[in-house]
């Protein structure tokens, strides 16, 4: 029985059948399909999370220059604090909102009253106290039952305060997963902020940069790159982000796509109305940071730009040449398995490429049939009433609408580089490696018995279940609080912390309490002894 | 203790009947509680002699969770213990969760003493939403009668709630007691409301004859027993009074499919 039958076994019926299609195992002679983007079932065990989540977690939350005012019990706004260690720095004005948590904290009275005059006093407090210029509020799930209002209170909030402020309806209970909170906050965005200051930044080369969190300071390896090489960062959706630089992201010529399935719509958005040219990136990885550099430079198609590309990346090689020689040795040969969010999986395993490690299983939570297989499946993918509830915004030319590129040069440049594509993750992987589709904790303990990758990079869902069965885990969303991991720099702490966690002497102390043999009261023993020698040494 | 819900098509007369009602059972000696389920809170407002009552929710959310019974609780015509759970203004919030929050209150402040023999939910309309299917959920309410007519939405809604009444029957144990007839001259009213009865398997207690006493008495803030006590009117609540005392017919409804009820709607010539 191969391995996919063997996991499957265990499933009823039912179960089996939906979970079948999200499970492939690599050929790339033949085209595969997975499903994907289909509510989780009841009883298993998944690590994905609310529309809510996506959508205030993702992608409002790491702006700066932002209220992200959470409308719903304490929980929700709590829990989603800080968790995604999106970092960043105040801007010139000194705002930086980040660190705090804004909730409404409805009570059941508010239940039943109504929530929007808590809510418009939370405004008002908000506006008293931090006089932010721009709020948005994220309602959670109570919200979208009892019906309030919230758009008309943030027109009121406008009016009353001179501010920006607008409203999400991303309840938790939407979509089938935080997928459905990407898409609300993306088009929330496109309408209310892009667009809104036409004023272009200085600078040669604008680009924004689309989908990156700056988790653990990814965000600023990779400006650090790209200011090295001359371009101007107009602005970044949304680590360390700021919706006074988005609101004039029209203005660059080219959007920069780290994370496909949180941004994509916006990227979209953004070249049907204003006709900027998006590509596909990935600053993960030694490798593909340098791809993904030329990529870029020949975008632009500037000899200069060209040649300074080349000497920062030559710069930059020689700086973590040595470095990465010697984890790659002490790396090479592992295998690992890779379970994150929507483009994680995808990236991680050009890191660890360089480093010689082969990833054997790989998947991710929430993301669509075209994350795995390529755009070119986006008109065959089926609408079904989760998909048709969130709402699909089709941009008009706006009077700003320009091209950057001649159609010749965009049809040239898109057979050299993923203009306005993205390939997938399943390509990009060996015959023979696993992808599987919201991956559950079941099928996580079993595919680790059947594949034992070295390494199970994945987050603080599973992490502990894996490291307690003897496989070191590193968490991908959140770095285990190291980071940052991208670019050049990045690969290499990287490296060391994947090293430090495989070599560190811990594993060989630790034996399972069910490996162990036990006397009765075994641990009371030990803690008297301990005690006694203690007095000991006291007296 | 029986603890009684009303229920019925909006506008069909469930809180007029009910106070009605407990005028007859109030002269009989029975002592009672009336919870008012209707965000309009206007259930007691016969017994009390007026709208004068500070309602649950409102005064939880004036003075918190912290309120002494006295304040919400109201005696009126008969001693009958008067309390209104009131709700959100219209199209705001969620008036069932107030319901349940409602009666979850007045439980904790010690509104169901021992010596009640009867406690009545008048409650809203059609059960729209979990939170009006609250009095017949978790063993509240034992016992349901609907007020209807012989007009074909009121016989729609009764159907209707025997479905609720149905989903709730083998978790919170609720039982239909019967249809109350509130007459609105309808031809062959009794007759039809009787089969209607039947084939739900249960039975119209009582048929409520149209009397403009009623209005009269309304206008002046009393039930017809303590506006005009020797009217015949007063006579055919007291019936009613005597006969849902003395009920013992008690039934899991079982509620016709649509096709089943217009085609009975139609045997008595009103369709």
């Amino acid at each position: 029985m191969d391995v996919k039958t063997e996991i499957l076994s265990k499933y009823k019926a039912k179960v089996f059948k939906s979970r079948k299609e999200h499970i492939v195992e690599v050929d790339n002679g033949s085209e595969q399909l997975i499903a994907a983007n289909t509510r989780a079932i009841p009883g298993i065990m998944t690590n994905r999370g609310c529309c809510y989540a996506g959508c205030k977690g993702v992608v409002l939350g790491p702006l700066k220059d932002t209220v992200v005012l959470t409308h719903g019990p304490i929980g929700c706004g709590f829990y989603s604090w800080g968790t995604r260690r999106n970092k960043a720095r105040p801007n010139e004005s000194g705002e930086n909102f980040v660190q705090y948590c804004f909730s409404t904290d409805m009570q059941e009275p508010d239940i039943v009253f109504g929530g929007d005059k808590k809510l418009r006093q939370a405004l008002s407090e908000a506006y008293q106290i931090f006089k932010p210029k721009r709020i948005m509020i994220c309602s959670t799930c109570p919200v979208g039952l009892i019906g309030d209002d919230i758009h008309a209170v943030a027109a009121w909030a406008e009016a009353e305060f001179g501010i920006i402020c607008a409203a999400f309806s991303c309840e938790g209970y939407k979509g089938v997963s935080q997928s459905a909170g990407h898409h609300i906050a993306n088009n929330g965005l496109m309408k209310r902020i892009i667009g809104t200051d036409d004023r272009r930044p200085e600078g040669k080369y604008p680009v924004n940069l689309l989908g990156e969190y700056n988790i653990g300071g990814d965000g600023w390896e990779t400006e650090r790159i790209l200011k090295k090489i001359g371009y101007s960062v107009v602005s970044i959706f949304t680590g360390d982000g700021a919706l006074a630089d988005i609101a004039r992201s029209h203005t660059a010529d080219l959007n920069l796509v780290q994370c496909h399935r949180s941004i994509n719509y916006i990227a979209g958005m953004m070249k049907d109305a204003f006709g900027v040219n998006w590509l596909k990136v990935n600053f993960i990885g030694v490798e593909a940071t340098c791809e993904t550099l030329r990529h870029l430079a020949e975008f632009f198609g500037d000899e200069e730009l060209k040649k300074r590309t080349e000497e920062v990346i030559a710069a930059e090689l020689e700086e973590i040449a040595p470095d990465m020689a010697h984890y790659r040795e002490r790396l090479s040969g592992r295998t690992a398995a890779i379970f994150v969010g929507g483009s994680r999986s995808h990236h991680y395993q050009a890191l660890l490429r360089d480093l010689g490690v082969e990833t054997v299983l790989a998947g991710y939570e929430f993301a669509h049939r075209d994350d795995y297989e390529g755009r070119e499946v986006i008109p065959t993918i089926k609408e079904d009433a989760d998909s048709k509830n969130i709402e699909n915004l089709v941009m008009e030319k706006d009077r700003r609408y320009r091209m950057f590129l001649t159609p010749e040069r965009f049809e040239d440049l898109k057979k050299k580089m993923p203009l306005e594509d993205y390939v997938g993750l399943m390509k990009d992987m060996p015959d023979g490696a696993y992808v599987v589709d919201d991956l559950n904790h079941y099928e996580t303990e079993e595919f680790i018995k059947h594949l034992k990758p070295d390494i199970f990079f994945s987050g603080i869902k599973d992490k502990y279940v894996i490291q307690k069965g003897g496989v070191l885990s590193r968490q991908l969303h959140s770095y285990d609080y190291s980071g940052p991991y991208s670019g050049f720099r990045g690969a290499v702490l990287f490296a060391r912390d994947v090293s430090m966690g495989l070599f560190a002497p811990a594993w060989k102390m630790v034996t399972p309490p069910w490996a162990e043999k036990r006397e009765p009261n075994a641990g009371k023993a030990a803690f008297k002894e301990a005690e006694s020698l203690k007095e000991a040494g006291d007296a | 203790m029986r603890q009684v819900a009303i229920y019925g098509k909006g506008g069909i007369g469930k809180s007029t009947t009910t106070q009605n009602l407990n005028a007859g059972l109030g002269e009989m000696g029975k002592k009672i509680m009336i919870v008012g389920c209707d965000p309009k809170a206007d259930s007691t407002r016969l017994i009390l002699g007026g709208l004068a009552q500070k309602t649950v929710l409102d005064t939880l959310r004036e003075e918190g969770d912290d309120i002494e019974l006295d304040l919400v609780m109201r005696e009126g015509f008969q001693h009958i213990r008067c309390v209104e759970s009131g709700g959100p203004e219209p199209g705001v919030g969620c008036a069932g969760r107030g319901i349940i929050t409602s009666i979850g209150l007045l439980e904790r402040l010690g509104a169901y003493t021992e010596d009640l023999d009867y406690v009545f939910y008048d409650v809203l309309g059609d059960v729209v939403c979990g939170g009006f299917a609250m009095p017949i959920r978790e063993g509240k309410a034992q016992e349901i009668y609907i007020v209807c007519s012989g007009e074909m939405m009121a016989l729609y809604a009764a159907n209707n709630i025997s479905k609720g009444i149905r989903k709730y029957a083998n978790t919170g144990g609720v039982r239909l007691g019967g249809l109350i007839c509130n007459s609105r001259n309808v031809d062959g009213e009794a007759d039809l409301v009787e089969s209607v009865a039947k084939e739900l398997g249960t039975q119209m207690i009582y048929f409520v004859p149209r009397d403009n006493m009623v209005q009269r008495a309304e206008i002046h803030k009393q039930t017809v027993i303590q506006f005009d006590p020797e009217s015949s009117q007063a006579g055919e609540y007291r019936n009613l009074a005597e006969k849902l005392d003395g009920n013992d017919m008690f039934v899991i409804p079982k509620p016709m499919n649509q096709e089943k009820l217009e085609t009975l709607l139609m045997e008595h010539g009103i369709l």
